[in-house]
């Protein structure tokens, strides 16, 4: 079972996230991008940033995420700064 | 067979020669020692012949003794495949063969043995499909299923304990071998936390039972001692999952096991030789001889015959010398490169040295009677009763397989070699190509550095150290084909050289595709002796190299696990309600509605289909005509709180919130971003920053992510909290609802003026702290009481006194689904499907047309203009004409299904059978009518309804 590192509660068991879609840039208001969203999804090969939720704790945040190899960059809270890759913000 | 005995001590260290144990094979007592496998006792009582071949019925013995075979397979009680060979002996126990129409010994479908030329490869495949359609079914499928079946299920089998436990660990060292246990106590003495585990009953893998001086196991064992290796043995380590996570199976506890480094030291597999009738019992890999002797001390045969393909098997030859097995001849293949200092031990023994031999027949029926070798063109045959193979062995690869590494070949040594695996993952012993007893355990110290150093601990390296008989170690090409075949490849599932040689001939280059036709490989040693002679076979007939056909895909589990460890503990995975056992108490039909248990009525959980339809009736009828109350502590319910509560779920629902009067309740429609109701409830404005929010019982968890998503993208100065199964929920219900209300102790106000229709309000009733909402799903006056769950069952048992004089009554699910079909009120995921919009469903009036955005507003838009290709419309019929009209019925127009039911059920309120159902946009109307084809086939015109089926202008809930 893969492992995952929760900004506020260090590394725990994937089975404890949950995947809630790629990080998007535009408004959910902007019908066309929306749109674009919804049916166009790009899927890159490469890095990807994701948002993720640790359920127990309720704690929503982003992922940097490798999509061909899985293995994962970066991770943080949204609203903060964004740390080095292959570090998480508690450390 | 009989006068096969034991050996005398110090050969048999396992086995406690003071305790006999009685047991019985196919039904012969039987009698064997404590610390005997199944195997060792059965073979130390002369039974050699322990299963039947899977496709021919052919006699099979113990082939490697070490777990890895399937010959080995066995029935105990009624334990199906049960690895004899693994299996402890126990007192008493029953054991019988598999895959026999009598017993072992004699088997009436050993006759399939002589028609085996009928039987070719593939032949499922080719010859099942006549005389008729259903011919493979009724006809071939029961006759090979019962031939060549694998032990017999018992399912009246009473329940197991399964345990499922974790472990975490710095460094996980699978395998207990010299490099196991070098690595464990390097990486041990450096600082870690080390377990080590071994599938067998003790740690020292081959120092236990091959040539070796005693006092280096013993040393070793010192050494982990020593440093705090914590050890599991009899585990088995089953697989290998992303980041180190390792299921180990122990006897009936499934270990999940997270290690931060691991070692595979896991060893090698046995190759069996092959050549005409290798099969026969009597025929076993050198090291299994040598775990007979020095195990379990059985005398394994009266004149043996050894292939010393590699050291293993010479000294397996000078074993046997010393057990006092006389030794008809050793063979001594040309392509071998024993140490010149062992060919010399060999001389000095005066063993009957055969060099350059190949073998080319066994002979015998039962048991082997004779080998024919030829050795430089001279062919001859000798009798023997043992022949030990020792052919060479392949690394036992899987778990680095599983984690991603590479499978390459050495054409000069003919073994496989492993490369590319994680860097989290060390290779130790014969897995990193080490042979020879100080390669291979200076191998184990390196892996044990290398995992102590990953893991931050100061610790050298050792160098590596030249493995002098690294040469040595070799496996064998397999022949072309034997004119009379039998030259097995494949034991599990009699595959033969032909076999193989003619997949590839029917089109099958690929060693994937080579499996799947010929089913090698796939039987349950999971190709450990087949895949490299396939490999070599396919190789050789495409003219490619071994290192291009490789093996097929390694994939957990690497042995055998029983469902119940699959399974685990019995945990029930449902939340009951505070009034659990009031229902259960009071005669309630207990369901699961999501996570939760339901009451679905109160007629008793056994009662006939007429009880229970007579009980639902009865209790529709008291909520229409007197008060009942309903259990709705499983609604999701959730906390919006903060400054911009109102502005946020304004955003989330369809409907204006934003101005939502405080002390006022209002529906709230939720759709996702491509404009489809995903859920439905009410919020409850408690106070100007307080929103109290209903969500359906299967999606609340999905509604308070979505929030919590939404606000982290958001940001919105807002707190939710998920308070489903801190609050309970009471609906009373029904015409006199509020008068068993106005009897009860409280300090609100519920008279008509005070409270109406969709108000809410807070206070105390009864002294339990409650939120009430005037809302109702029946349509009837409605208060729906909600309070900390720890108060429910005082407040549950207030009510039903209070309501005595009206005949208050707790109601069902059931009763509850009419309830609300009789109003027309939809369910979000029964009445909706992933496409359905509001406007499809008659909510319209649900969508806020001047508010800037909610979720799903683009989309709403976009599909309106779209228009409606479906609605959902309220139907009837008559009870007789609609008894056959179900959930999923198909709604037909000119002959075309455009739609289904969502909903039906038999209204007692107004005796006609209503419901829901998706038809086309103009027979939605009041005067149409739509088809539907009912279970029976049967065509119905139904009349659509506009308007509630029951109280149309919506009189009863606002009185």
């Amino acid at each position: 079972m893969k492992r995952l590192t929760c900004p506020v509660n260090g590394i725990r068991d994937i089975a404890e996230f949950q995947y809630l879609g790629p990080f998007r840039s535009t408004s959910p208001e902007d019908a066309a991008a929306l749109t674009e969203h919804l049916f166009y999804a790009p899927n890159p090969i490469g890095p990807m940033i994701e948002w993720w939720r640790h359920r127990p704790t309720n704690t929503v945040f982003l992922a940097e995420r490798h999509t061909a190899t899985d293995h994962v960059l970066r991770t943080w809270l949204p609203g903060t700064a964004e740390p080095q890759e292959g570090k998480t913000q508690n450390g | 067979m009989a006068d096969l005995t034991r050996l005398p001590a110090p050969w048999g260290a396992r086995i406690d020669r003071t305790k006999t144990l009685s047991f019985s094979f196919d039904g012969k007592p039987m009698r064997g020692y404590a610390g005997d496998t199944v195997a060792s006792a059965a073979l130390g009582a002369g039974q050699w012949i322990l299963s039947r071949s899977f496709k021919y019925h052919r006699p099979r013995g113990p082939l490697t003794m070490a777990g890895q075979d399937a010959n080995t397979l066995v029935q105990i009680g009624s334990e199906p495949n049960v690895r004899a060979d693994r299996r402890a002996l126990g007192a008493g126990i029953a054991v019988s063969a598999q895959n026999t129409s009598h017993s072992a010994d004699r088997d009436t479908n050993s006759i399939l043995d002589r028609l085996g030329r009928f039987l070719p490869v593939g032949f499922y495949y080719r010859t099942f499909f006549g005389p008729n359609d259903g011919s493979w079914l009724k006809t071939w499928e029961p006759i090979i299923r019962k031939s060549a079946g694998l032990g017999v299920v018992d399912t009246k089998l009473p329940e197991g304990h399964y345990d499922r436990r974790n472990l975490a660990c710095d460094v996980l060292v699978v395998g207990a071998g010299p490099a196991g246990m070098a690595a464990a106590r390097v990486a041990a003495a450096a600082g870690a936390d080390v377990v080590l585990l071994d599938a067998e009953p003790e740690t020292g893998g081959a120092l236990t039972y091959g040539r070796y001086d005693a006092t280096i196991l013993a040393g070793a064992r010192q050494g982990l001692d020593a440093a705090g290796v914590r050890v599991m043995t009899g585990a088995t380590c089953n697989g290998w999952y992303t980041d180190n996570f390792l299921p180990v199976l122990q006897g009936e506890t499934l270990w999940r096991v997270r290690a931060d480094q691991v070692v595979v030291a896991s060893g090698q597999q046995d190759q069996m030789l092959v050549f005409r009738n290798n099969d026969l019992p009597g025929i076993v890999t050198a090291s299994a001889v040598q775990r007979l002797m020095r195990h379990y001390a059985v005398r394994p045969g009266r004149q043996a015959c050894v292939f010393a393909g590699t050291p293993v098997g010479a000294a397996a030859a000078l074993d046997l010398k010393e057990a006092g097995v006389p030794l008809a001849a050793v063979l001594i293949p040309a392509d071998a490169s024993l140490p010149a200092a062992l060919m010399a031990q060999l001389e000095a023994a005066g063993l009957p040295l055969r060099k350059g031999a190949a073998v080319l027949e066994a002979k015998g029926r039962r048991h082997l009677t004779a080998l024919t070798i030829a050795t430089a063109g001279r062919v001859e045959t000798i009798a023997c009763d043992l022949f030990a193979v020792d052919a060479g062995a392949t690394p036992c690869y899987q778990l680095p397989l599983h984690a991603g590494a590479k499978l390459g070949f050495d054409e000069a040594t003919r073994i496989f070699t492993l490369s590319g695996q994680p860097d989290t993952m060390h290779l130790a012993g014969t897995v990193a190509g080490a042979h020879g007893l100080a390669a291979v355990i200076r191998s184990g110290e390196i892996a044990g550095a290398a995992a102590a150093k990953a893991l931050g601990h100061a610790v050298a390296a050792p160098a590596p150290l030249a493995d002098d008989e690294a040469g040595a170690f070799r496996t064998y090409p397999v022949p072309t084909g034997h004119a009379s075949g039998r030259d097995f490849v494949d034991f599990d599932e009699d595959l033969q050289v032909k076999d193989i040689v003619n997949a590839v001939k029917d089109g099958y280059r690929e060693l994937e595709l080579v499996k799947r036709y010929s089913t090698v490989g796939m039987g349950p040693s999971q190709g450990r002796h087949s895949a490299l002679a396939t490999a070599q076979i396919v190789a050789r007939e495409t003219a490619r190299q071994v290192a291009q056909i490789g093996v097929t895909t390694s994939r957990p589990p690497f042995g055998p696990e029983r469902l119940g460890l699959l399974a685990g503990p019995h945990r029930s995975q449902h939340r009951t309600t505070a009034m659990d056992g009031w229902h259960r108490a009071a005669g309630a039909k207990m369901i699961p509605a999501g996570i939760w248990w339901r009451p679905l009525h109160y007629a008793g959980p056994e009662a006939s289909t007429a009880a229970i339809a007579a009980k639902v009736a009865a209790e529709v009828r008291s909520v229409r005509e007197a008060v009942g109350m309903l259990d709705v502590s499983t609604l999701g319910k959730l906390a919006v709180r903060g400054p911009d509560a109102a502005a946020f779920i304004d955003r989330i629902y369809t409907m204006a919130h934003a101005k939502q009067p405080v002390g006022r309740v209002r529906y709230c429609l939720m759709l996702n971003d491509m404009g489809s109701v995903i859920d439905d409830g009410v919020a409850f404005r408690i106070a100007e920053d307080d929103f109290y929010i209903t969500a359906t019982t299967g999606a609340v968890d999905r509604v308070f992510t979505e929030m919590s998503f939404l606000n982290a993208q958001w940001r919105m100065r807002v707190d939710i909290q998920n308070i489903t199964a801190a609050f309970a929920g009471i609906n009373l219900t029904g015409p006199l609802a509020r008068r068993v209300l106005e009897r009860m102790e409280r300090d609100i106000d519920v008279s008509a003026e005070a409270f109406r229709y969709l108000d809410g309000r807070t206070g105390t009733v009864a002294g339990c702290p409650v939120r009430i909402m005037r809302i109702g799903f029946t349509g009837e006056l409605s208060y729906e009481l909600h309070t900390p769950r720890s108060y429910a069952p005082a407040l549950w048992q207030a009510l039903l006194e209070a309501g005595r004089p009206e005949g208050l009554s707790a109601y069902g699910l059931e009763a509850s689904r009419i309830l609300r079909l009789e109003k027309g009120h939809i369910i979000i995921g029964q009445d909706t499907d992933a496409l359905s919009t509001a406007g499809e469903l008659g909510m319209d009036w649900a969508l806020g047309k001047k508010k800037p955005y909610y979720i799903g507003k683009p989309a709403v838009e976009k599909r309106a203009a779209l228009g409606l290709t479906r609605s959902l419309c309220r139907f009837e019929l008559d009870v007789e004409a609609g008894a056959q009209v179900g959930d999923s019925s198909l709604v037909l127009r000119d002959g075309q299904p455009v739609g289904f039911v969502t909903s039906v059920a038999a209204s007692p309120t107004l005796g006609r059978i209503i419901g829901l159902a998706y038809c086309h946009p103009e027979d939605n109307a009041p005067g149409r009518s739509i088809r539907l084809r009912d279970r029976t086939g049967t065509e119905r015109e139904a009349r659509v309804v506009a308007h509630a089926f029951y109280d149309p202008e919506n009189r009863r809930q606002e009185i």
